[in-house]
């Protein structure tokens, strides 16, 4: 069972990296683009066939390690 | 004093770390990130700078996580000292042990250069051997060393008396420009409730040799070594 957990910048939280793309998609003529954030998409290959405790379990693990909950929110998501 | 420094797979700075702790006066062991206790005796141990595992996921994050890091944080709950600089600084925030976290610098460069800072408190087992408000000069380099808490954690921080260092003009002001990667309040060391724990993002370690750009970080671990023997 694969999960992906996809962890953001939290709001309010600067993200100069974010910004930096912005500006860079300005620089190259593309208009009406408005905030942009980045962050990162973790995929989990999980032996747990449960799609709910699949969930479960990857929610621990961001919770754990792959978010830093002082800067960054997280979402879990299960496929197949 | 018996100092204990602690290698991950990528740290670098041990080694001047070692250096500026034997100058002091100190002895030191070298400590491994897989070790489960830490040497008897030990009153201080030292997260060095470096990149520890590559700077994956974020930095210090892995790190903060092997096995040696609750021997250190058993060792900071019952009063040991503890010394995290640069990508110390990040593990012992990505451990819990101090609060906040250090974000990509602000300007999105790399900051390699001396910096200014002022010494907030002497009566720290860091920094007593300084002046109150005095300006020293130190060397950072880092990539990820933008100081960011809760409000409610930076009024904390700064109610107690917990900010240890904050990057200054010449005139010892905290303005923002100061702060070049972006650190919140001009954030550039941290202390735990009980002072015995710091994090600091510049290098103390760097600045202990008058050949090599000053001796204004050597105070700092003179400091220590003077605490460790009263207590």
């Amino acid at each position: 069972m694969k999960a992906r957990v996809t962890v953001m910048p939290k709001s309010g939280v600067l993200d100069p990296q974010g910004k930096a793309i912005g500006h860079a998609l300005a620089s190259l003529g593309f208009a009406g683009v408005g905030e942009v954030r980045a962050g990162k998409v973790i995929e989990l290959e999980l032996a747990e066939t449960d799609p709910e405790k699949a969930k479960a379990a990857a929610e621990e693990m961001a919770r754990r390690l792959l978010a830093n909950p002082v800067i960054e929110s997280f979402r879990v998501e299960i496929a197949g | 004093m018996k100092a204990g420094i602690v290698v991950f797979p990528g740290t670098n700075r041990e080694r001047d770390m070692a250096l500026a702790l034997t100058r002091a006066g100190a002895e030191v062991a070298w400590l491994w990130h897989r070790d489960g206790d830490l040497p008897a005796g030990l009153d201080l141990v030292v997260l060095p700078g470096g990149f520890s595992y590559g700077d994956y996921l974020r930095c210090g994050a892995i790190a903060a996580r092997a096995p040696i890091m609750q021997a250190v944080a058993r060792h900071a709950a019952r009063g040991g000292l503890v010394l995290g600089v640069c990508n110390g600084f990040q593990i012992l925030c990505e451990a819990g042990i101090l609060p906040g976290a250090l974000l990509r610098n602000a300007s999105l460069r790399f900051l390699a250069s001396d910096c200014l800072l002022r010494v907030e408190r002497t009566d720290t087992p860091f920094t007593g051997l300084y002046r109150a408000g005095q300006v020293i000069r130190c060397p950072m380099a880092h990539g990820d060393g933008n100081y960011v808490a809760d409000e409610d954690v930076l009024d904390r921080l700064e109610g107690e008396g917990l900010v240890a260092f904050r990057y200054v003009d010449e005139r010892g002001e905290a303005v923002a420009e100061a702060a070049r990667n972006g650190a919140a309040r001009n954030i550039a060391g941290i202390l735990s409730p009980n002072r015995r724990v710091l994090g600091l993002m510049p290098h103390p370690e760097n600045a202990v040799d008058p050949l090599t750009g000053g001796e204004d970080g050597l105070p700092l671990f003179l400091s220590l070594v003077q605490a460790a023997v009263a207590t």
